[in-house]
């Protein structure tokens, strides 16, 4: 998957834990939508973990692929076009 | 504490310069209904909140305006990117020009700096969320305001999906106050 779609890929599953999360929190007890959680976050991992390898850090903290010099820094930043 | 995620909640793709929109677009950075102010005012009052699902609820709807924050920052920026000083004159933004360049600054699109006494933290859960309610709802009608005013499709996105973000939390925020008047049982507040 090329980086932009992989990109926009892990958005989405991203928003969908992001409004989930929201929902549980309010609803701690609703065992459907913690199963709909875990798939998702696990989907996610998945995603994350490829687009990081392929790509480059998306958290410097869960990164560890830089050698001689440090990825993070490397452009783009979120705001950069 | 937080850990950043080097991309944004929802896509930023505009294209083309446009600065009087920044400089509308800005009140939602630094104005009395932004995200720095729903940030600020959720992430401060969730020390007082009484039970897990409260104090979880302020959490992660503040860090989420974060996430939103960094949004409306990446649009001004864009939206100022490749302006040249006729644009930046003809667009009415010479006066913003002046004090801070095409750097994005949190203020009103009247050019009032950001004060936190947009916000309150009054150590109380009904009365914090009564606030957090008229906040949303303050937020999701400058949005509407925002996109009556924008024409650029890249534009009218994201904010569609700022407004919507506003509505969840509304809800959020009232399934927050029914758990802590539960709560409290048998007290009556209206």
């Amino acid at each position: 998957m090329d980086k932009e779609k992989l990109k926009y890929e892990l958005t989405a599953l991203d928003f969908a834990l992001a409004d989930l999360k929201l929902y549980l929190d309010t609803h701690p007890d609703c065992s459907d939508s913690v199963r709909l959680y875990n798939s998702v976050a696990d989907k996610r991992k998945v995603l994350f973990d490829t687009y990081q390898s392929l790509y480059g850090p998306l958290t410097a903290e869960t990164y560890s692929g830089s050698e001689s010099s440090w990825d993070w820094v490397d452009d783009p930043w979120p705001w950069n076009k | 504490m937080w850990l950043y995620e080097k991309k944004l909640q929802f896509p930023i793709n505009i294209k083309k310069p446009d600065p009087r929109m920044a400089k509308l677009i800005i009140t939602q950075y630094g104005g009395a209904d932004g995200e720095l102010a729903a940030s600020l005012r959720y992430l401060s009052q969730r020390f007082t909140m009484p039970n897990g699902e409260t104090r979880a609820t302020l959490n992660d709807i503040g860090s989420e305006e974060l996430a939103h924050l960094e949004m409306i920052g990446t649009m001004c920026h864009r939206l100022l990117d490749g302006a040249d000083c006729e644009l930046l004159r003809k667009s009415g933004y010479d006066t913003d020009y002046v004090e801070h360049g095409v750097g994005v600054y949190p203020q009103n699109s009247a050019g009032v700096p950001f004060t936190a006494a947009y916000i309150q933290s009054k150590g109380d859960p009904i009365t914090d969320l009564i606030e957090d309610l008229a906040a949303e709802q303050k937020a999701k009608q400058t949005y509407e305001y925002l996109i009556n005013m924008a024409d650029d499709p890249d534009v009218i996105e994201p904010l569609r999906f700022l407004r919507e973000r506003e509505v969840v939390h509304f809800q959020r925020f009232g399934e927050a106050l029914e758990i802590v008047k539960r709560l409290n049982s048998g007290k009556k507040y209206f």
